[in-house]
């Protein structure tokens, strides 16, 4: 029989059961669109971290306050606080040679009204090396101008949504507005839709950061920003901050510094293994449909005894009858898993629609494992209905009408 | 061409064996028309289908054409049955999904014989049946006679030495049986081993050599 032939007559048996026929496929194609599309979300999610921390600047070191490593020896005395990372120590690190641009960073809720309106929105304290290292921009007036952290200068910088929110169609650039207890002028509107993992820029107040420190009446910064000169020196940057820090807080490691790309690092090996899970959870179901492949075509070979024993008995010799179902069992899989890829890269397409800003799109690996594994336990589960077809005895296949 | 020497054939029944054949010894020739004939149950079938190379002896030797096929693989009884014997059932036996035509060219298409081939060899066949408009109907747009015919033309496209009728107007009603029975007939004259079993005994009598199978055994084998 030539290959053209099993093919022809592999689609007619489909065709002469369709029911069958359609049953099959929806399974099959209900597996791959499952791995398909929720592999298209991992992958979409991870994307989305990486683009995030990216956007950061890949210079970047962040330094907290506290220790977030152990290390050996005693365990710490109850009642041990980390120091406070002070404003002062952020301004020393700006002196480290390797270090270009340091935002301290301070944060807290506050109220903030213009005349009746008024509402709570997020006030960052920080300077003006924050816009470099936050890559924002200004689309009206100016950033932060803090030559002196110290200084508590009464202006302030707002997110296009809080200038909507607050001065409507009016100009809001030079007016003032009142911040819990304070008064600043306001000298700059940042540019729309600006994210910063995933936080929106649109509603915030960016005021100096010894305004927003005496605002919440606090010492210690959230954090400090520390862009080094060169990725190359991030080590060594690092070790000197460390350093610096240590020779302030007489001698203690009371702050954390890790390197942007440790974050990025570990938040892609989380996403990584929750796209791996997914997809896992989704393979079981194109188990499930190998499984109802050999169902059904369990249920064809006793459906069609009476055919197999023609068709042995007008020579079919056992290894051709094996190629027949195994190529029906393959064909049905292999449509069905196809189908099902089209149908998961529609759904990956619907949710980018849904979610503009997540990357979402299936990886072509999970593609591939997923067409490969159904087509793999189509003919893996076709192999025993297709055996069983070949042993048939003729003689009791055609007995039956 | 065809010799079976001390073939018999045991089933197993619960432990029991039962033997549906016994020890035959028969030597058919070549164009030969015969009938065998018996009442339900003699074994007759189970001669035919040892005869056709579907059921296997449990005993005994076979030669056809000289060759010795009680030794063959199954893929070589396969090429046998594929090249020198057609079989015409009771139940016709057509693949339901398929047309006439494609139903016909089944056994050319497993042998893997080119589609122009196919084509012109089948339509060769079913001028011959007298169904050549019915060519692209499928089984159950055909009446019961077209339907054997249908299966008689599957038989013979291979050109086979031998064809086997297994009680092949079982099913039909008198006129179709009469027609089905000549189309046999017909090919007979031109020279192909015609073997039908039966347990009309007006059928038989059309046959020039008559075998009665009784419990297993030839009780009688008259050649006219």
């Amino acid at each position: 029989m030539t290959i053209r032939d099993v093919i022809a007559f592999t689609i007619r048996a489909l065709q002469g059961f369709w029911v069958r026929t359609m049953l099959m496929l929806t399974a099959m194609a209900i597996g791959v669109a499952a791995v398909v599309m929720l592999t298209a979300l991992g992958e979409g999610a991870r994307r989305f971290v990486a683009e995030q921390f990216s956007a950061l600047g890949t210079n970047l070191l962040i330094v907290l306050p506290g220790r977030s490593e152990t290390t050996g020896g005693p365990p710490p005395l109850l009642g041990e606080t980390p120091r406070d990372l002070t404003l002062d120590d952020a301004l020393e690190l700006k002196r480290i040679p390797g270090v270009r641009r340091v935002a301290p960073v301070s944060l807290g809720n506050a109220e903030v009204s213009v005349g009746a309106r008024n509402r709570d929105v997020l006030i960052v304290g920080t300077s003006g090396d924050y816009q470099h290292i936050r890559q924002l921009n200004i689309s009206q007036g100016r950033f932060l101008e803090t030559p002196d952290p110290r200084r508590m200068f009464p202006e302030c910088v707002i997110g296009a949504e809080v200038r909507k929110q607050m001065f409507g169609i009016q100009a809001a650039l030079g007016q003032w507005l009142r911040l819990g207890d304070r008064r600043c002028r306001v000298v700059g509107i940042l540019g729309t839709e600006q994210h910063s993992l995933g936080v929106s820029m649109d509603e915030i107040v960016l005021v100096p950061v010894s305004l927003a420190l005496a605002m919440f009446n606090k010492e210690s910064l959230f954090r400090v920003l520390v862009e080094a000169r060169s990725r190359d020196r991030l080590t060594q940057t690092k070790d000197a901050i460390l350093n610096v820090i240590r020779s302030r807080h007489e001698g203690e490691d009371d702050v954390t510094v890790i390197a942007q790309d440790a974050v990025l690092a570990t938040f892609d090996k989380i996403l990584r293994a929750l796209t791996y899970a997914v997809a896992g959870i989704a393979a079981i179901a194109l188990a499930v449909a190998g499984v109802l492949i050999m169902n059904i075509m369990l249920i064809a070979v006793t459906q069609r005894t009476a055919e197999i024993g023609l068709l042995k008995a007008i020579g079919a010799p056992p290894r051709q009858i094996t190629l027949l179902f195994l190529s029906e069992a393959a064909t049905l899989s292999m449509s069905g898993a196809v189908m099902g890829w089209m149908i998961g890269e529609f759904g990956a397409w619907v949710m980018a629609q849904a979610y503009p800003d997540v990357p979402i799109g299936a990886p072509a690996w999970a593609v591939l494992a997923a067409l490969g594994v159904a087509l793999a336990t189509g003919v893996l589960f076709g192999i025993l209905p297709a055996m069983r077809a070949a042993q048939l005895d003729p003689v009791t296949a055609l007995s039956r009408r | 061409m065809i010799r079976l020497q001390g073939i018999s054939r045991e089933f197993l029944v619960g432990d029991q064996a039962i033997k549906a054949i016994k020890d035959i010894d028969l030597s058919l020739d070549a164009g030969e028309y015969v009938a065998i004939m018996g009442p339900s149950g003699s074994g007759k079938s189970t001669l035919l289908n040892v005869i056709g190379l579907l059921d296997r002896p449990t005993a005994g030797t076979y030669l056809l054409t000289a060759q010795d096929v009680t030794q063959l693989s199954d893929n070589e009884i396969a090429q046998v049955r594929q090249t020198k014997i057609g079989f015409v059932f009771q139940f016709f036996h057509l693949v339901p999904r398929l047309t006439a035509a494609e139903n016909i060219a089944l056994p050319m298409t497993l042998a893997g014989i080119p589609p122009a081939q196919r084509r012109e060899r089948v339509t060769e066949v079913l001028e011959s049946i007298g169904l050549s408009e019915r060519a692209h109907h499928r089984p159950d747009q055909l009446s019961g006679g077209q339907r054997q015919r249908v299966a008689i033309a599957r038989a013979t496209v291979m050109n086979p030495s031998v064809i086997l009728a297994d009680e092949p107007t079982g099913n039909l009603d008198s006129k179709s049986g009469q027609d089905v029975l000549r189309i046999l007939e017909l090919l007979n004259e031109q020279g192909i081993m015609l073997l039908v079993v039966t347990h009309d005994p007006e059928i038989g009598a059309r046959a020039r050599r008559r075998i009665r199978i009784v419990d297993g055994a030839i009780e009688s084998d008259i050649q006219q």
